[in-house]
């Protein structure tokens, strides 16, 4: 007779591919900031750039704790990961809620260019990813590098 | 009480912000809901599929968080649709 494996009590060890993953992101966003900065500058001068600048870091700052929290409760437990998957979304929204309501009044900040900023770079640098990433056993985090 | 008499002294300028500022937090909420439940589905077959085979479990974990990076737009979506209006 066999049991059912128990998501409480299992846990997953070894390296983090979700960690590699949102390094490599964050990594492509340094590379894409200064476009997304230079068209915000175009349509909202210097208010687009420091509000790009504000989005910008929002969202790869946000990418950093999605990964963080699911490498840090998967050595726990898989149950906790779930917990923590569920309300961490609730509380990253929260933070970035937060964030903006912070510096809606500020002099500096565009809500377009910031709003636009946060989209386009979330979802352009999840789409730019995807390429990158290979979902298979040998490889679970990235695809490897062609001269390796 | 004492808020109903507020709104009912708001000019007709000042009842359109509020009425907008009302509904986009309401549609922000709403627009919460959808990836919440979407995530909570995603995490859980994930955890499954993990518990049933941990050897798979890098290959799981990957596709799940970029699963729930898209997912997670439509929330962003929602909250900037929220900003731009309701803000």
């Amino acid at each position: 007779m066999t049991t059912e494996p128990s998501p409480i009590t299992t846990r997953l060890e070894g390296e983090a591919p979700e960690i590699t993953v949102s390094l490599d992101i964050i990594k492509r966003g340094a590379y894409v900031a200064p476009v997304i900065v230079a068209v915000c500058a175009v349509f909202a001068g210097l208010d687009g750039v420091f509000s790009s600048l504000y989005g910008m870091a929002l969202v790869l700052v946000n990418f950093f704790f999605a990964a963080g929290l699911v490498a840090v409760t998967a050595r726990i437990s898989l149950g906790l990961m779930m917990g923590a998957v569920l309300f961490g979304y609730l509380a990253r929204l929260g933070l970035i809620f937060l964030a903006v309501i912070l510096v809606r009044d500020a002099s500096w900040i565009s809500l377009t260019a910031l709003g636009l900023t946060i989209i386009v770079t979330h979802l352009g640098l999840l789409v730019w990813e995807m390429r990158y990433v290979a979902a298979s056993l040998a490889f679970p985090a990235l695809k490897p590098k062609k001269n390796a | 009480m004492e808020a109903l008499a507020a709104l009912a002294a708001l000019t007709g300028d000042e009842a359109k912000a509020a009425s907008a500022a009302g509904s986009a937090g309401f549609a922000y909420g709403l627009a919460a809901i959808g990836p919440g439940i979407g995530i909570g589905y995603l995490v859980g077959k994930s955890v499954e599929a993990m518990a049933r085979q941990p050897e798979a479990a890098g290959m799981v974990r990957t596709t799940m968080f970029l699963g729930i990076a898209f997912t997670e737009a439509l929330a962003l979506i929602g909250f900037v649709v929220f900003i731009l209006i309701g803000l």
